[in-house]
Order: structure tokens, then C-alpha cells, then sequence
């Protein structure tokens, strides 16, 4: 479905892969020529992007949902928690399109903004881990020795426990507040990006431009920011959005099993959780739409990473 | 072979002291093991159960006891049924054994299934059906999918045919004082299922990968060139080859299995490692996490060490210094 090998576009083959790396290495003399080829290498980009139709597509859901979820104070039908005990559960209709729980709570209304929660803790929780783990991986790769031994064994000693348990345990033991959440599923989640940054740093470091970088007086902050970070940008990017699934995925899954968001805030995997008992009920359809939301955000998600990945590494093939 | 292996186990002893150690005292600071003694007013239980846990000493002390009687054999009693916790986990661990065997056992075929028609297909219509589902099963929240499965599979059926059991059952592994193979295999098919979704659809891109790679390698198309039968330069030079990657991340994963089956167990309550997590997590039952932690992690780290002899040797090329 995403490998498809189109035929290369002349442009492309002109341009070099790597043309961000020529980019910051001309920077050294001829300053006012970057703008140009980083502009082309952007356009490239944007159209091998445009080719992942998956992808694009997949953005305008992720926009919309956004978009409804942010928005949910005014587009809702039904206020945050209304509850309507009169009412009771109601099969899904045309007044309420997802039906009703025993509280008489819209369901639509109420996934809106429990998607507030789910996507802001996963937008949140990629972006600090990818900050975090860009950082350390591009330190230990750059400087070696005790720093890199110091994360790789640190990160060698988390992947021989189940993180869904030193999450849960976590959790237990900072509280279930929604910015605890974050901050303990993205402690956890910079090792991989770490790991990953760390490696290309290690290949890159010994390039000519780095050497010719240095020769011409650029400090160590100056390489790794100027010279080595912006080469490995295109893994960076795709795992930062991968990550968002990853955080929805485990936020979720944590909610499902009672170490998530507490009452009142929702998530959609706490609506779940919520609405195991009714399944062999007459009210299973409380299950149906929040692992739909779930579902879709996270394919959503995916989608763009993939063709986050096309883009980024033409050549790549899987 | 022999000496690379010994040398990894006992590479192994220190990562699991430490990992062990850290989970001890996050565990120790986590739970109070005397929480439950509270309610009595006596301030002296509470002191004389402190005493005999020792925990007023210092924290590397208590590791060292408990380490001590842990590699005795002696892990200590459950603080939420008494029970002695090696007879709980061995317990847990048979049924998530099941569960992994079968689990891992069809997930494998189907993906090598899977992996190898994509390939070979590549750009058929089947094969974008199949990149397509397994794309979808990846995204899947498998919590949602082991509820939608009881509901559609398990209940539903049951009333649009009238029927008197239901097709499969979805609590535990057999009915009470039932050992029959049908019951067990009725017990069993929604709980694989519900693992096989979360497992097969990486494993099935993994082996279409490794199979395209395989069938543009050289050998195949001197196998072609020779005039081989298509089936033949597949199954006898492409397949083979393509199964090597294929079995290292098998086994790295059914390694993670171990402790990583918590929302499989919890919805179809399957008394195994991972509802016995969760049990003695919602009590702060710590000698149980504390050995959980330890077991999960052996287990982990023996798969890893399995996938890198296994990829030695399936792939002679491959020489462990």
C-alpha cells in the first residue's frame, strides 16, 4: 500500500539526498545561496509527500479531529458531563448520534472532549520525548565514552522490564493527575528516540563536512546543531509522530486498566474502561465509538509516519 | 558458541541486580507492606510487623536480605493472600504460558502466511488488502478489540441463533470441573485472537520485507535462471532465507510476552502474569511486584539472548566473538 517505487522525478535526481547536509556545509561561505536549495529540497519533500495519498488524507482526519475535539465547547451538542438521570441510556439516534449513558450523558459531546485529554497527552508526551531523548541521543553519540555508555546501559536496563509496569507502578505512586501522566510516559519514552538519534550521530560525525566544519572553527554546540542534527531530521520527524500513536496507544491502555485519567476528566480509553461491563448488555454500543476514535486518530497517525518516511528517505524500501 | 553464551549470562547478573534493585526500592517507596496493619490502633503491631520485615533498615540492607533469600528460593508471602508468592507466579506462569504457545504458534503461520504471498504478489491487489490489514491491526487498540470481539463473536451470535452456549467463551481458560478439549479450545479463542491482532500484523510486514529483499537477492535469480520452477526458487532458496530475520523477532518479542499480556488476562480473566500484576498492584502487595519484576525480566532478557543464538545459528555466516 505505501511502497509503491514511483519511477524518480528528474528533480529528484539532481537533487542529492543529503541536501541539507551541502546546505549547512555552503553555509560557511556562501551565505546568502542556502535559502534557495533548502526551499527546493522542502518542495521535494512536499510533493514525495503529496504521492502517500494515505497520508494525506490521513492529516485532514487528524485536523478535523483536532479541530472538533479543541472546538468541542462550541460545536458539542450537549455541555461537558450534562448529565440527564431522567433520560437514562439511549440507543444511538438522531437526537443523540452516539447514544446515551446511564448518567444520560451525550456520548458525542462527551468523546469530543475526552479527546481534549487523549490528544493533548499524546501530542505532549511525543514532543518531550523526542526533545529530550534528540538531546541526550545527539550528546552521548557526539561525545562517546562515559556519556554514551551511560545511556545505552540506562536504556539497556528499561527494556528488560515491561514498561506498562513501571508505568502503572509510577502512576501509583506520582498521582493520576493529567500532567503527572505526561511526565511519567515520556521519562520512559526519550530512550527510544535516544537510541535512534544516538546511532545516526555516531555515522554522521565522521563525515568530511563535520571535519571541514571543525577545521574552519565551529564549536562543538555549533556542529551538532548547525551541521549534524539537521541530517537526521527525517528519522527525528517520523518517530516523533509514531510516538504520538505510541502515547495515545499506552495512555489508553493505562486508563483501560485504572492507572489512567481519573473521574471527572475522561480520555477515551477511561470511556472504555467505563463501558467494559456493558458489553453482552443492551447498552454495547458505549463500547463501539470511543476505540473508533481511538482507532482512527492512531491509524491516522501511522499513515503520516509512513509517509513521513517516504518523503524523508525516497530511496528507503521496506 | 558455547563460551559467547556463558559469557551473556553472566553479562545478564548484573543488568538484573540493578534492574532488580532499583524496582526494589521504587517499590519500597511505592507501597507500605504494613498499610494494612493502620486500621489497628496498636502502634506496636505496626512496629513489631516493621521489625520483623525489617524495614527500618537501610534500604541496600533489606535488598541484600531479600536478595539473599530470593536466590535460596525463598520469595517471601504474598502480603494480600499469604500465599507463598513462587507458588502464585508458577501458577500465573502456566496459564500465560498457554497463552503465549498458542498465541505465538498462529501468529507465526499467519504472518509467514501473510508475508510470504504479499511478497511474492507484491502490488497484487491482494497483497494491498493485506499491507492495508495489517496496517489497521497495528493501529489497533487491542482492549478495544478483545471487547468487540466478545460482543460479536461471543454474544451476539448467541442470540441470532439461538443457541444455547455461546460459540467461544470469554472468562478464563476452562469452565469449572470441565477438561474437555472443546471446552479448553472454546476458552482459548478469543483470548489468541485478541494477542494475535496485536502481534501478527508487525510480524507479517516484517516477513514481506525480509521475502522481497530475499527475492531480488542474487541467488534467486541465478535459481531462476536456471530454470527452476517457480514454487521451487520460492520455498527452497527465497523462503528459507527469508525466514531468519523473521525468528530472531519472534523470539525477542515472545520475551516481552511474558509480562506484556495485562489487557488480554484483565478482559478475559485469565489468571495469569498479568492480572497477577494487576492484583498486586491495586493492594501494594510488593514481595509479589517486586518478584514479578524479576521474573518478566529473566524472561526477557533469556528471549534475547535465544533470538542472538538462534540468528547464529540459522545464519552461519554469523560469528559471536
Amino acid at each position: 500500500m505505501t511502497d509503491d517505487v514511483e519511477p524518480p522525478h528528474p528533480a529528484e535526481q539532481v537533487a542529492p539526498t543529503h541536501g541539507v547536509s551541502q546546505a549547512a556545509g555552503v553555509d560557511l561561505e556562501l551565505q546568502g545561496e542556502v535559502e534557495p536549495v533548502v526551499r527546493a529540497q522542502w518542495q521535494l519533500f512536499l510533493r514525495r509527500f503529496v504521492h502517500h495519498k494515505m497520508a494525506v488524507l490521513s492529516i485532514v482526519v487528524l485536523v478535523l479531529l483536532f479541530v472538533v475535539c479543541f472546538g468541542a465547547r462550541w460545536i458539542a451538542p450537549f455541555p461537558k458531563n450534562h448529565q440527564d438521570l431522567l433520560l437514562g441510556p439511549v440507543r444511538p439516534g438522531r437526537k443523540h448520534w452516539f447514544g446515551t449513558d446511564e448518567l444520560g450523558r451525550d456520548q458525542l459531546s462527551e468523546l469530543l472532549f475526552a479527546g481534549q485529554i487523549t490528544l493533548k497527552i499524546g501530542v505532549a508526551v511525543a514532543l518531550i520525548s523526542t526533545l529530550v531523548g534528540t538531546a541526550l541521543g545527539a550528546l552521548a553519540g557526539y561525545f562517546g565514552r562515559w556519556a554514551d555508555q551511560l545511556l545505552m546501559r540506562l536504556t539497556d536496563l528499561f527494556l528488560v522490564v515491561p514498561a506498562i509496569a513501571i508505568l502503572a507502578i509510577a502512576i501509583k505512586k506520582f498521582g493520576n493527575h493529567d500532567s503527572t501522566i505526561i511526565f511519567v510516559l515520556a521519562a520512559l519514552g526519550w530512550m527510544y528516540i535516544a537510541r535512534i538519534v544516538r546511532a545516526q550521530v555516531l555515522s554522521i560525525k565522521e563525515k568530511e563536512f563535520v571535519d571541514a566544519a571543525r577545521a574552519s572553527g565551529a564549536s562543538n554546540a555549533r556542529i551538532i546543531v548547525r551541521h549534524i542534527l539537521p541530517n537526521t531530521i527525517g528519522p527525528i520527524v517520523v518517530n516523533a509522530t509514531l510516538g504520538i500513536a505510541a502515547a495515545v496507544v499506552t495512555e489508553s491502555t493505562l486508563s483501560f486498566l485504572g492507572f489512567g485519567v481519573q473521574p471527572p476528566t475522561t480520555s477515551w480509553g477511561r470511556m472504555l474502561a467505563d463501558a467494559e461491563g456493558t458489553v453482552g448488555t443492551d447498552k454495547a454500543y458505549l463500547i463501539y465509538f470511543p476505540g473508533l476514535f481511538l482507532l482512527i486518530t492512531i491509524l491516522a497517525v501511522n499513515y503520516i509516519g509512513d509517509g513521513l518516511r517516504d518523503a524523508f528517505d525516497p530511496q528507503a524500501k521496506r | 558458541m558455547l563460551t559467547y553464551v556463558g559469557r551473556r549470562i553472566l553479562f545478564s547478573i548484573p543488568v538484573l541486580v540493578i534492574a532488580s534493585f532499583l524496582l526494589f526500592g521504587f517499590v519500597r517507596a511505592t507501597f507500605d507492606p504494613t498499610a494494612r496493619l493502620r486500621s489497628s490502633r496498636d502502634p506496636q503491631t505496626i512496629q513489631r510487623a516493621r521489625d520483623e520485615l525489617g524495614l527500618d533498615k537501610p534500604l541496600v540492607i533489606q535488598y541484600r536480605d531479600w536478595a539473599t533469600d530470593f536466590v535460596r528460593g525463598d520469595w517471601g508471602k504474598s502480603s494480600r493472600t499469604n500465599e507463598r508468592v513462587t507458588a502464585m507466579i508458577r501458577r500465573s506462569l502456566w496459564a500465560t504460558i498457554q497463552l503465549i504457545v498458542w498465541g505465538v504458534l498462529i501468529s507465526a503461520i499467519i504472518a509467514i502466511a501473510v508475508g510470504v504471498y504479499s511478497a511474492v504478489r507484491q502490488y497484487s491487489i491482494g497483497d494491498y488488502l493485506l499491507t492495508g490489514a495489517s496496517f489497521a491491526g497495528l493501529s489497533m487498540p487491542p482492549f478495544w478489540f478483545g471487547l468487540i470481539a466478545i460482543q460479536f463473536l461471543a454474544i451476539y451470535p448467541r442470540g441470532w441463533f439461538n443457541l444455547a452456549h455461546p460459540w467461544f467463551y470469554f472468562v478464563g481458560l476452562h469452565s469449572t470441573g470441565s477438561h474437555s478439549i472443546g471446552d479448553y479450545i472454546r476458552h482459548l479463542v478469543l483470548p489468541v485472537m485478541t494477542l494475535t491482532v496485536q502481534i501478527v500484523a508487525s510480524w507479517s510486514r516484517y516477513e514481506r520485507a525480509a521475502m522481497l529483499d530475499a527475492l531480488s537477492a542474487d541467488y534467486v535469480r541465478t535459481a531462476k535462471a536456471k530454470g527452476l520452477p517457480p514454487h521451487k526458487v520460492i520455498f527452497r532458496h527465497a523462503f528459507r532465507n527469508a525466514l531468519v530475520p523473521l525468528v530472531t523477532v519472534i523470539a525477542l518479542d515472545a520475551g516481552a510476552l511474558f509480562g506484556g499480556l495485562l489487557i488480554t488476562e484483565k478482559i478475559f480473566s485469565v489468571p495469569g502474569m498479568g492480572s497477577l500484576f494487576l492484583n498486586s498492584l491495586l493492594t501494594g502487595d510488593a514481595p509479589v511486584l517486586v518478584a514479578w519484576t524479576v521474573v518478566t525480566a529473566s524472561f526477557i532478557i533469556a528471549f534475547n539472548l535465544l533470538a542472538d543464538v538462534l540468528y547464529g545459528v540459522l545464519d552461519p555466516r554469523i560469528r559471536y566473538s
